[in-house]
């Protein structure tokens, strides 16, 4: 490991320390009001959704691609019917990964 | 869709710490493509193998990392990488500040690497724990259980990313990253059960969208936050009614 690689591994760990642990380290002294609370409890499925949908919708980086040569889409499409119809998370997330796949093998034929 | 509902008064330390391992397990299982595409990637940025594992073991951020090495290939300096890993892993702060009430009691010693493994998958993991309403005292090993083993998997994945990723060059195009896409989704079906819900879902999408060109990821923390102000406002006037 060189020094330009020990720098931007020791920075990068730093800054992502930094986030995580200062609030849940001082949470002792913290006290959150019931409507902070009530934001909070938005938070996971906010991020998650807002980390997913352009993952799946703009697959090139560039532009939304809406259709059926979208193989996320179709993944994704698969994966919330199946996890709406069973609440099974590995379920959920195995059928997803296979229809992405499967979807992206029969996209090469074409 | 959540993990271990029954659980008797009579939990103990080391029972919490197994439930925790088993209910991150999918959300493992989903990670592991994730994690063995960083490690191959990572060898044909220039990373060396000591610094693609020393970023798993010290950092341990998958999407930061990627977007790391990706900024590495292209020649990028080590502050602006360092910047955008900061941008991007700034949802973390959210993560932190929704799990003070449930370790606010711990010593210094728990808080510690509670904060340093805290990771998407799990802060999903432990604050459906600690919603449960059962009254167990030993909650925390709960989410350390799900913490530990997320981020052995996550080393462990990196290691045989970077061992076989010679063997398949390819391997970035098959498009392994949608796992954590098919994880994601997986982690938001459940929250889905009131009306307020959805729509503050439904917002923060459409947000992440319209926002996605703004840079250093700055689209991801305004659509998240239009999301949770949504879903707190429609939650408000329905208890209004």
């Amino acid at each position: 490991m060189n020094m330009n690689e020990f720098i931007l591994i020791l920075g990068m760990a730093l800054v992502t320390f930094l986030i995580r642990y200062p609030i849940i380290g001082m949470s002792g002294r913290i006290k959150l009001s019931p409507q902070f609370l009530q934001l909070l409890s938005y938070v996971p499925p906010a991020v998650l959704t807002a980390i997913v949908v352009p993952a799946v919708l703009i697959p090139t980086g560039d532009q939304i691609l809406l259709d059926y040569t979208n193989a996320r889409l179709i993944g994704a499409i698969a994966a919330i019917l199946v996890g709406v119809w069973r609440k099974n998370l590995l379920l959920t997330i195995v059928v997803g990964m296979v229809a992405f796949f499967a979807w992206q093998w029969l996209l090469s034929f074409t | 869709m959540s993990t271990g509902r029954v659980r008797s008064v009579s939990s103990t330390p080391f029972s919490e710490f197994l439930s925790g391992c088993r209910g991150i397990f999918p959300l493992v299982v989903g990670a592991i493509p994730f994690g063995i595409i960083y490690g191959t990637l990572a060898a044909s940025s220039g990373l060396s193998l000591a610094g693609t594992l020393a970023m798993s073991a010290f950092v341990f951020a998958g999407s930061s990392q990627f977007i790391a090495i990706g900024l590495l290939a292209s020649g990028t300096v080590v502050p602006l990488i360092i910047l955008t890993t900061f941008f991007v892993n700034l949802r973390h702060l959210l993560y932190s500040i929704s799990i003070v009430p449930h370790v606010q009691q711990l010593s210094q010693s728990w808080k510690l690497p509670l904060g340093f493994l805290l990771t998407d998958e799990a802060f999903v993991t432990a604050i459906d724990r600690y919603n449960q309403p059962d009254s167990s005292p030993y909650k925390h090993w709960y989410q350390l259980g799900a913490s530990t083993f997320m981020y052995l998997n996550w080393i462990l994945c990196t290691w045989i990313g970077v061992t076989i990723g010679h063997q398949i060059s390819n391997a970035a195009e098959w498009g392994l990253d949608f796992a954590m896409s098919a994880t994601f989704i997986g982690m938001i079906i459940p929250y889905l059960k009131s009306r307020s819900m959805l729509l503050s879902v439904v917002s923060a999408g459409i947000m992440a969208l319209l926002m996605y060109e703004l840079p250093h990821q700055l689209g991801l923390i305004l659509a998240t936050l239009t999301g949770i102000f949504v879903g707190a406002f429609i939650e408000r006037l329905n208890s209004r009614r």
